[in-house]
């Protein structure tokens, strides 16, 4: 164990960095980019934590996380347990130790952080590391899951928010299926988010864990198409999880976007990911290599699909993005990432047109010029733009990845749902319950497009909520 | 995992399967359609709805083969399984009473016609089937359609069996003859599809034509399956399969689906070139592009 130091020396360790492949290297491949802490490492970035009273990054984080209190066990060498004691309230931490904007949230507030050269702890790294040990080392115990209910829950969707609820729930004691659109269980996690960053190897752990604790999974069954939440009922379930995303994908509206060679982010991550299109021929589901590659949007989504496609050989990879770099949505790490491994950035451009070929196919862009004017309802400087600035870009692919509407289809199939203007399900943001009795929502399908630990969080809370229906008002 | 109750060849290139799925056949409709992926490497492909068995939860596909997933279904064994088979997809077909409907299935498309017939019978139609393929060796089917339509026209395009022609030159002479016809709905390859439409839009009869646009998930979600309907861009997986033919653009279509073409001849000769492949003397001999 090391040693508690005093606070003065614990301040001059320098935060830990992780190691990772080499950029020019990792765009030949599509292995995951930082390697992860060694055990050294680790211990050596738990011993910066000061263990502050007052705890201001667990308020950093969505979830309260007991991070002093993990990080402690860390120090004590007790990985297994400090891996148990994030789960205590968060149940994907190997994910959220490795996709979490902790820059924003966690590592935000805390105290090593403030000031010009302040670095905080890096909390997600730890996360991840305790996270990744337990599971290489078998150590993941199965915990006591509470005799049988009797009580029937189903859950629509398998993304983070849903996978959540499924545990929670299933360690009450109640049966728990979970219904899925894909082949595959994970959600955004296993066709979003690419192999690079989160491995689909760790999806899959956290997917065979519930499936050990008990819960059923229902891959390639979409809810309102084959059963409705009312004849989900109606076959002996007490309550439903509605966790269906946002995954609708936008378009820019604009002319020649049905030419070939134009993507939604979506369906290129997805041919990409969850069909591994970048093992084409070895797997059957081909995509489009393109040489000049533009990614049109500046969040997680648009960075993904940008650093694909530089994987996937292309000489130039673009960000177009009608704002400027600060007001970019995507996490500060990976724009770092695709600046070391190449990408461009073309900042306050708009496409207006795409151009195409006999064939059908994308050859060029227009685009215009834009400048920041007054701030907007989300308060950054609107973008405007300038006359005459038109330029034309050479592209042979496009992605467009501008953000996700959500799916209608549970909310068409569900009489007396409510939902928003924008088609996102309504609820009671104490227990996640929605206008219908019985039936509890979380997620993407409630924020519009947010955050894994977000909507894991929601599920949290939603699990909360419908084990106390279930012992309350659920006779057996 | 969906079990494969049969897999048999009916003509050079095309085979019948059927599928063991109750819960899907249960909620299924005609004009439906279904995703299938046959192993863990495969690609989702979609495949419409040929037949509805919903006392035994069976569904029936009909396919061609045409490239390497579809040649991949043939060595799929009776008593074997697909990995996934995932719907019912799509918005059913509009069915209702017309007084006369007609349905046009020319070669692959002559099998979802047929859920589709069955379906418009019910609703009290008087119905004429016009099928037709480019061989007589290539139809299928016929016997089935005799026993619902109450006038049947089969075509092949060289003349080896019924009408010599094109399936649209039959439709235009009952047309030409002053048939009154409530509904017509079309389906198969698409250049059938498209001069099926261009005909009727002239005689202002409205027309369905079921689209068959490069697909993944099928639920809405990646975009790929984006075709123009009327000037609007429309989803074929959740607003469709079937749209007005009169509004359709073919063209934007037809280039759409051969935005792989290379890759897909990569993949087909890779699975000819396996030990043990049967299909590579047929499929030579056949379609097969390229
Ligand atoms: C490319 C990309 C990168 C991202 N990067 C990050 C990141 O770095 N950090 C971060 O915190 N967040 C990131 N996000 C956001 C994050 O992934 C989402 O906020 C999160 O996954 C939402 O979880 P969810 O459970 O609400 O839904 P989802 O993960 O969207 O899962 C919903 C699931 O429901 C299924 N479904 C939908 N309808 C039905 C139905 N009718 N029946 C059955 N199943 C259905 C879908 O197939 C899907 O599997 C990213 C998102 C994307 C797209
Ligand atoms: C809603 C819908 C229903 C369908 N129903 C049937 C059906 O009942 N029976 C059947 O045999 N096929 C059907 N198809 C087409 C079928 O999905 C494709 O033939 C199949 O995906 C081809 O896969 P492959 O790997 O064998 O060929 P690929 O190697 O992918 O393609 C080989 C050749 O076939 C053409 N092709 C590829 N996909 C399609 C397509 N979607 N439509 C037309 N041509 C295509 C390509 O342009 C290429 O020239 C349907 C398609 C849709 C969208
Ligand atoms: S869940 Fe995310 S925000 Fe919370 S402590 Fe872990 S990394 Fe930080
Ligand atoms: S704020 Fe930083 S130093 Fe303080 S307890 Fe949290 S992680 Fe440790
Ligand atoms: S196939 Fe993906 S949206 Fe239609």
């Amino acid at each position: 164990m090391i040693e508690k130091i005093d606070k003065k020396e614990r301040m001059k360790i320098p935060r830990q960095v992780m190691p990772q492949q080499d950029p020019k290297e990792r765009i030949h491949n599509f292995k995951e980019v930082p390697f992860g802490l060694s055990e050294e490492q680790a211990l050596v970035e738990a011993a910066r934590c000061l263990e502050c009273k007052n705890q201001p990054c667990v308020a950093g984080c969505p979830v309260e996380v007991d991070i002093p209190g993990f990080i402690d066990l860390i120090l004590q060498k007790d990985y297994a347990a400090a891996a148990r004691k994030i789960k205590e309230t968060n149940s994907l931490p190997a994910v959220c130790g490795r996709v979490c904007p902790q820059e924003e949230q966690c590592e935000m507030k805390c105290v090593l952080g403030k000031g010009k050269k302040g670095k905080p702890v890096a909390i997600g790294y730890l996360e991840r590391f305790v996270a990744d040990y337990e599971r290489d080392n078998n150590l993941v115990e199965l915990p006591k899951i509470a005799p049988s209910t009797g009580r029937k829950v189903a859950v629509v969707g398998s993304g983070p928010a849903g996978l959540t609820v499924a545990g929670d729930l299933v360690k009450l004691g109640h049966d728990v299926t979970i219904f899925e659109a894909l082949h595959k269980p994970g959600g955004v996690l296993v066709y979003g988010i690419p192999e690079f960053r989160l491995p689909k190897a760790v999806v899959q752990a956290e997917c065979d864990f519930l499936a050990r604790m008990g819960v059923k999974f229902e891959n390639s069954t979409i809810v309102g198409k084959m059963d409705t939440i009312d004849e989900l009922f109606e076959n002996g379930y007490d309550a439903i999880f509605i966790g269906t995303g946002a995954g609708l994908p936008n378009f820019m509206g604009i002319p020649g976007e049905n030419l070939i060679g134009i993507y939604s982010a979506n369906e290129y991550l997805t041919r990409s990911n969850l069909m591994r299109a970048f093992e084409f021929p070895d797997y059957d589901t081909p995509i489009i290599h393109g040489k000049n590659v533009a990614v049109l949007g500046g969040g997680n989504t648009a960075m993904d699909s940008v650093r694909t496609a530089l994987r996937l050989g292309a000489d130039n990879a673009y960000i177009v993005y009608r704002r400027s770099e600060v007001e970019m949505p995507a996490r500060i790490e990976e724009i770092h990432h695709a600046k070391e491994e190449g990408v461009q950035f073309h900042m306050l451009t708009n496409p207006v047109k795409f151009i195409g070929d006999d064939d059908g196919k994308v050859k060029a862009m227009e685009c215009i010029k834009m400048q920041l004017g007054e701030p907007d309802a989300s308060g950054r400087r609107r973008p405007v733009p300038i006359k005459g600035s038109n330029f034309t870009m050479e592209v042979d692919l496009v992605v467009v990845a501008i953000g996700n509407s959500s799916n209608p289809l549970i909310q068409k199939t569900t009489p007396g749902l409510e939902v928003n203007k924008w088609g996102n399900i309504v609820v009671d943001e104490k227990t996640m319950q929605t206008s219908r009795k019985a039936v509890y929502a979380g997620g993407d399908i409630v924020t519009g497009g947010a955050t894994v630990i977000l909507a894991a969080g929601a599920g949290k809370i939603a699990a909360r909520a419908m084990h106390k229906y279930l012992m309350e008002e659920v006779k057996k | 995992m969906p079990k494969v109750l049969d897999n048999v060849q009916i003509g050079p290139l095309n085979w019948k399967m059927k599928v063991e799925i109750p819960r899907l056949v249960a909620k299924a409709k005609a004009g439906q359609f279904v995703i299938i992926r046959v192993n863990e490497h495969g690609e989702r492909v979609p495949m419409s709805i040929a037949g509805l068995d919903k006392k035994n939860g069976v569904l029936t596909i009909i396919y061609q083969v045409v490239g390497k997933t579809s040649a991949l279904m043939t060595t799929v064994p009776a008593g074997g399984q697909l990995s996934d088979c995932v719907g019912p997809l799509g918005v059913p077909s509009h069915i209702e009473n017309w007084g006369t409907a007609c349905l046009v299935g020319g070669g692959i498309g002559i099998a979802p016609i047929y859920p589709i017939a069955q379906a418009y019978k019910e609703a009290g139609n008087k119905l004429i089937t016009i099928i037709g393929a480019r061989s007589k060796d290539i139809l299928f089917y016929e016997d089935e359609h005799r026993a619902i339509a109450d006038e049947l026209y089969v075509c092949t395009d060289d003349g080896t069996y019924g009408h010599h022609g094109f399936v649209s030159d039959v439709l235009k002479k009952l047309l030409d003859n002053g048939v009154k016809i409530g509904m017509i709905m079309a389906i198969g390859p698409l250049p059938m599809m498209r001069v099926v439409s261009n005909l009727t839009k002239k005689y202002n009869v409205p027309t369905w034509v079921s689209l068959n646009p490069l697909m993944v998930d099928g639920t809405g979600m990646c975009g790929g399956c984006r075709v123009s309907v009327g000037g609007e861009t429309k989803f074929a997986c959740v607003d469709g399969p079937d749209f007005d033919g009169h509004k359709v653009d073919f063209d934007l279509l037809n280039k759409r689906l051969l935005a792989y073409k290379e890759q897909e001849k990569i993949a087909m000769n890779r699975f000819l070139k396996e030990p043990g492949c049967k299909l590579a003397e047929s499929v030579k001999k056949f379609t097969y592009p390229g």
